[in-house]
């Protein structure tokens, strides 16, 4: 009986982590885009996914739009955000320094943070799941309908993102600017337009996350920065610019998570990425999945 | 320590000593010793930073961890186990000493976004323990029952008496790092933050110079916790977390992060906007910080010294006499 129920928590949690991972992995491939473009890290990026669940719920619960148009609404709104931010600040701080850049995008998620305090209140918002329907039985484990939705919207985005990169002349543009911005230019390529437009692409990713975990853990204005640090822990572990290093590590970040709230401690699940993260960051900065050589090419 | 600078500390330090004395006549202001107390401790925590961020070039979003390690270990040793105040704060500074040398270690060989990431994830860890062993530390609801400090069987318990004390050690700390600056050390930050290669090839232990700093700093933080704690004898995590860090970096880059008077100016400043002027604004606080950190960020990078400088010193280029000074 006993290990009949330890496989069936197993399960569990292996959902539920792989889930939560889903959503790490959204904001690691967010600071990835923009990383790859101009090799600053958005601490910023966090908020995104915040703003993505409190915009959907004021599409849905004030607005009244149904769910597939409030969850593309927020995405644009949020999109709008980073193509604020690319346009007022970022590019403004062209030439600054690390430091300064890094003081910046901790500037901007300040105030996106107490933005939404003042328009959404402190209290944490829910949304209603995007079919309903009682959860499924999997081998004994109890599946959420939101949690497919969740794992189905981050692939479909790392589809749509592969094939934009690989396939579309902005995403070839974006890759090459990633690669060497003044040989991108050389070759006619508007490096400044691929900056704006990587903002704007991070911040809509982010954004889908929010809306999709908002039905199953809630959102409220000060989440954000421990998403955003939690999914740079699996950029940072999936070798920072990695675009399917940081997919993978964030749903390893999201399993040793939730395997830790479900057999060590809950009140500690949120330290073990951290703690993760600076294993990581101390032992091995270029990341599981990255060459040590390149991470020594990067400026920062 | 050069001229003007003994002449600035000379002036600094009648500035500080008479302030009480105008304040209190004034009855409407007569708050403002209180704040300047809380002002005198956010010093401490950020003349180490100072020589962090402006010398060394490194950035630490982990000041308000070892802030709290210091305080949580006085209030701790003190409320528990019953020990004289004075000999809880340099166990809490040792114990900080210790955690910032084990994390300093690996993470300053880690360059700019992911040194701040690394110090960033360290302090949400350190918040989360505060927030999690409440048999020690009574976890979110705070802690209570800290006792106040004495001196020799005198009990500081005037709020002239703190002020004096507070800002009494925040001089001797600032005496401390102005001997570092001018010290082989400083040389050698300075060397650092220009130009870690060049620095490294000409034999500076780059390396060895940041943990150093890096820990001072920490110790610092940590002593100025103690003396926090005993102060308000009260004790939450809340005032440890992240967002306190980035006040204490904001408070240095307000002021002007390559010099020391700038991070005293700015601490000062901000303590008097977060107490005492922003109460007003409430909920819009978090938003007008962040709104002076993005616009000092984008347009005064150098911090208020630099205009100072500019209006006092005659130079037109603020960045070169701030390069060529010391």
């Amino acid at each position: 009986m006993d290990g009949f129920w330890l496989g069936t928590d197993l399960l569990q949690y292996t959902v539920s982590g792989l889930t939560i991972g889903a959503i790490y992995a959204l904001v690691a491939i967010g600071y990835n885009i923009i990383y790859n473009v101009t090799e600053i890290i958005n601490f910023a990026q966090g908020e995104f996914v915040m703003l993505g669940g409190l915009f959907a719920v004021f599409f849905m619960e004030t607005l009244h739009f149904p769910v597939f148009a409030a969850f593309f609404a927020s995405i644009i709104m949020v999109g709008i955000v980073g193509f604020a931010m690319e346009r007022l600040v970022i590019r403004r701080a062209r030439n600054a320094s690390v430091l300064s850049l890094i003081i910046i995008t901790i500037a901007v998620s300040i105030i996106l943070k107490g933005t939404a305090m003042l328009g959404w209140g402190k209290d944490p918002y829910s949304l209603p799941a995007f079919t309903s329907g009682g959860p499924i039985l999997i081998g004994g484990a109890a599946v959420q309908v939101q949690a497919l939705w969740v794992l189905a919207v981050s692939v479909a985005i790392v589809v749509s993102l592969t094939l934009f990169f690989h396939r579309s002349l902005y995403g070839k543009a974006m890759l090459a600017c990633a690669d060497n911005p003044s040989a991108a230019r050389m070759v006619g390529i508007r490096v400044r337009q691929m900056v704006l437009l990587s903002f704007v692409l991070s911040a809509a990713i982010g954004a889908a996350a929010g809306v999709a975990i908002t039905p199953i853990s809630l959102m409220e204005y000060d989440r954000g920065a421990l998403l955003g640090l939690k999914g740079f822990g699996a950029a940072a572990l999936g070798g920072l610019g990695n675009f399917y290093g940081g997919f993978v590590a964030g749903l390893l970040l999201g399993l040793a998570e939730s395997f830790c709230a479900g057999y060590l401690s809950s009140g500690y699940k949120d330290a073990v990425a951290l703690i993760l993260l600076l294993l990581v960051l101390f032992f091995k900065p270029e990341g599981l999945f990255g060459s040590a050589e390149a991470a020594k090419l990067k400026r920062f | 320590m050069r001229k003007t600078d003994r002449w600035i500390f000379a002036f600094v330090v009648l500035l500080i000593a008479i302030f009480p004395w105008v304040v209190l006549n004034i009855s409407a202001i007569s708050n403002y010793v209180e704040v300047m107390i809380f002002a005198g401790i956010f010093s401490l925590v950020c003349l180490g930073l100072s020589l962090l961020m402006g010398y060394a070039g490194q950035i630490s979003l982990a000041q308000a961890a070892f802030f709290g390690i210091g305080a949580y270990s006085s209030g701790i040793l003190t409320a528990h186990f019953g020990w004289n105040p004075w000999l809880a704060m340099p166990v809490g500074a040792a114990l900080a000493a210790a955690v910032a040398w084990v994390v300093g270690v690996p993470a300053l060989r880690l360059k700019g976004h992911y040194l701040a990431m690394a110090t960033l994830g360290f302090g949400v860890i350190v918040h989360i323990v505060f927030n999690e062993e409440i048999d020690w530390t009574g976890g979110p609801s705070g802690m209570v029952d800290i006792p106040g400090l004495s001196i020799a069987g005198w009990r500081i318990s005037s709020e002239i008496q703190w002020y004096y004390l507070i800002w009494g050690v925040v001089f001797l700390a600032l005496l401390f790092c102005f001997h570092i600056l001018h010290s082989r050390v400083g040389r050698a930050l300075r060397a650092i933050h220009e130009e870690e290669v060049a620095a490294e090839a000409m034999g500076v232990p780059t390396a060895r110079y940041k943990v150093q700093i890096f820990v001072f700093g920490a110790v610092l933080a940590a002593i100025a916790g103690s003396f926090y704690t005993h102060y308000v004898t009260f004790l939450s995590p809340s005032s440890f977390n992240l967002m306190w860090s980035i006040r204490f970096v904001l408070m240095v880059m307000v002021g002007g992060m390559q010099s020391l008077w700038g991070a005293l100016l700015g601490t000062v400043l901000l303590t008097f906007v977060g107490n005492e002027w922003l109460q007003v604004f409430a909920d819009f606080e978090v938003l007008v910080y962040g709104t002076i950190l993005l616009v000092v960020a984008l347009f005064l990078p150098q911090g208020l010294i630099a205009i100072l400088r500019r209006d006092f010193g005659g130079s037109r280029n603020p960045i070169s006499r701030v390069s060529d000074e010391g």
